[in-house]
């Protein structure tokens, strides 16, 4: 199963610049995308996670199009040519 | 004090252009310490981190590479007077001193916004039986008729500083107005990006000024995502998202309708002020205006209250106050008052702590009471408020109702916007007394049929 995840600017350098990174994920759900993505980027869940292991305060995930606090967070499924943003969070106006 | 020619700073034209910067204590990549020197930002000196206090340094970026924290400037500030800020413009631009700007930034092509009224409301103080003093800050005087032209002229200076040719915004309508307007009188590019299903007037209020708009199916988080997706694209690479890559220069924009307050109150601060909630940013601002002010010595160190306002049909930063949440939970917005309707406000958990820190509460009302607010607001003062302006006073008169708000204590409610972008939303609710014929006659029947005191309010 692949999975595409785009990388926001900033999480580049682990990226080595790329802004889009496919993963195939041991288990079908956000948080087993994340620990793949850690796999081809080490150091990158990290920033993405919390020390408790939760998405942080500022970044948004979405699969497909939804924002994952509106489904089941990292246990949110993530099927067959999903697509994964990350992005971090700012505010309005 | 030299105002420089245009030749003083066009050698900066490139400087800390795009996304790279530097990290001062913190650093994980040697090429992102090669940003050339800081351009003139005033008093500004660095980026910190909220979350974590990482510091970078000036450039267009906005979130920590450490945590994904929002930055903020950081400053050193020199000695600042009454006197100084008195001899300036009568503009916002005389708090240039306390804003992340060149001291020559108020005298480049700009809107000039700012130094809006404060407006004394005993009407609407007698009609909520008030007893303290209210003031109305009026902000729909600004030159788009919104504050948003305070946050768009420091962002608008921050893209010269920073080489950025095009400023571009996601909008709720009131920023997109601003930006366009600033756009088009400072000779930059402008790209607008909008949800679709916004008022007409905000968008035929956009379209006039030129520059690119875009309306997009979807709602304004969905904008939002857009933006931030499109930085980081060699398409945008000379581009300023007034409210992303350029938030931490437009946020503090917001500073200067609390240090406008305080000034107009002849230099003191008030015991109350009731702020709308959208991002969450202007609520934190104005009270980091109150918190510099007592710090430089510009005002007495006097308590207040902060209290924020929102629409029932977008209130995370409301439910979160009353769960007892330092985070918040994000909505799907569906209220009328659209210039609020952030559905995931990233600035909610620093509102949320300074209306606590500061013994306020966070309400929320139903749509049916915003037009209410906008009516009552308009009736008692002649101020025509856009929808968040009612929001506000239908807050204020419900913490009045529930004993949560002091009717004893000076209070400053903010009317970010005009009445006349929201057209839609009291067109259901107000219209002519009567339709008559041109005859005296009829005239008289109608004033017949109708109250001197609902005639005289408009009813």
């Amino acid at each position: 199963m692949a999975v595409s995840i785009r990388i926001p600017t900033i999480l580049r350098t682990y990226t080595d610049g790329a802004s889009e990174v496919t993963v195939e994920p041991s288990t079908p759900t956000l948080a087993g995308v994340i620990e793949a993505l850690e796999a081809a980027a080490p150091g990158i869940s990290a920033r993405v996670l919390d020390e408790a292991g939760q998405l942080r305060r500022f970044v948004n995930i979405y699969v497909d199009d939804d924002d994952v606090r509106f489904t089941d967070g990292l246990a949110t499924p993530v099927g067959e040519k999903a697509s994964v943003s990350i992005i971090p969070a700012v505010a309005g106006g | 004090m030299k105002v420089p020619t245009p030749s003083d700073h066009s050698d900066r034209k490139d400087e800390g252009k795009g996304l790279a910067m530097s990290v001062i204590s913190v650093s994980h990549d040697a090429s992102l310490d090669a940003a050339p020197a800081t351009p003139d930002f005033g008093p500004a000196d660095r980026l910190i981190c909220r979350e974590c206090g990482a510091s970078y340094s000036l450039g267009a970026a906005y979130a920590c590479v450490e945590c994904f924290g929002p930055l903020e400037i950081g400053y050193n500030f020199g000695t600042v007077t009454r006197a100084d800020i008195e001899a300036g413009p009568s503009s916002m631009w005389r708090y240039s001193c306390l804003l992340p700007v060149a001291s020559y930034a108020g005298t480049e092509p700009n809107l000039n916004p700012g130094l809006t009224r404060l407006v004394k409301a005993d009407n609407l103080a007698r009609a909520l039986g008030m007893t303290g003093t209210l003031w109305v800050k009026d902000d729909s005087g600004n030159p788009t008729h919104s504050f948003k032209d305070r946050v768009v002229a420091v962002a608008q200076s921050a893209a010269r500083r920073l080489g950025l040719n095009t400023i571009a915004c996601a909008s709720t309508g009131n920023l997109a107005n601003a930006v366009a307007a600033a756009a088009a009188r400072g000779g930059q590019q402008s790209v607008v990006v909008i949800p679709s299903d916004l008022e007409q007037g905000k968008i035929l209020t956009t379209a006039a000024y030129g520059g690119t708009l875009l309306a997009v199916k979807g709602n304004y988080d969905d904008v939002n995502r857009l933006c931030s997706e499109l930085i980081g694209d060699p398409l945008t690479a000379d581009w300023g998202f007034v409210n992303v890559n350029l938030r931490p220069y437009y946020a503090e924009g917001s500073k200067t309708v609390g240090y406008e307050i305080a000034e107009q109150l002849g230099w003191r601060l008030p015991q109350q002020v009731v702020a709308p909630i959208a991002s969450g940013s202007l609520l934190t601002k104005v009270d980091k205006a109150f918190r510099e002010f007592v710090s430089l010595g510009l005002v007495d160190d006097t308590a207040y209250r902060v209290f924020g306002a929102q629409a029932t049909g977008c209130s995370p930063v409301a439910a979160a106050f009353r769960a007892g949440h330092d985070v918040v939970r994000p909505v799907r917005p569906s209220t009328i008052a659209k210039s609020l309707a952030i559905g995931n406000p990233a600035d909610g958990p620093y509102a949320l702590d300074v209306v606590r820190r500061t013994g306020g509460v966070i309400e929320d009302v139903s749509d049916v009471e915003i037009v209410e607010g906008i009516r009552l607001l308009a009736e008692t003062e002649g101020i025509f408020a856009e929808t968040a302006g009612g929001v506000v006073v239908a807050n204020l008169r419900k913490l009045l109702a529930s004993g949560q708000l002091d009717p004893a204590a000076e209070t400053v409610i903010l009317n970010t916007g005009d009445g006349l972008k929201t057209l839609d939303a009291i067109a259901s609710e107000v219209g002519p007394t009567a339709i008559i014929d041109a005859d005296v006659d009829e005239v008289t029947a109608v004033l017949a049929r109708t109250s001197v005191a609902d005639v005289t309010e408009g009813r």
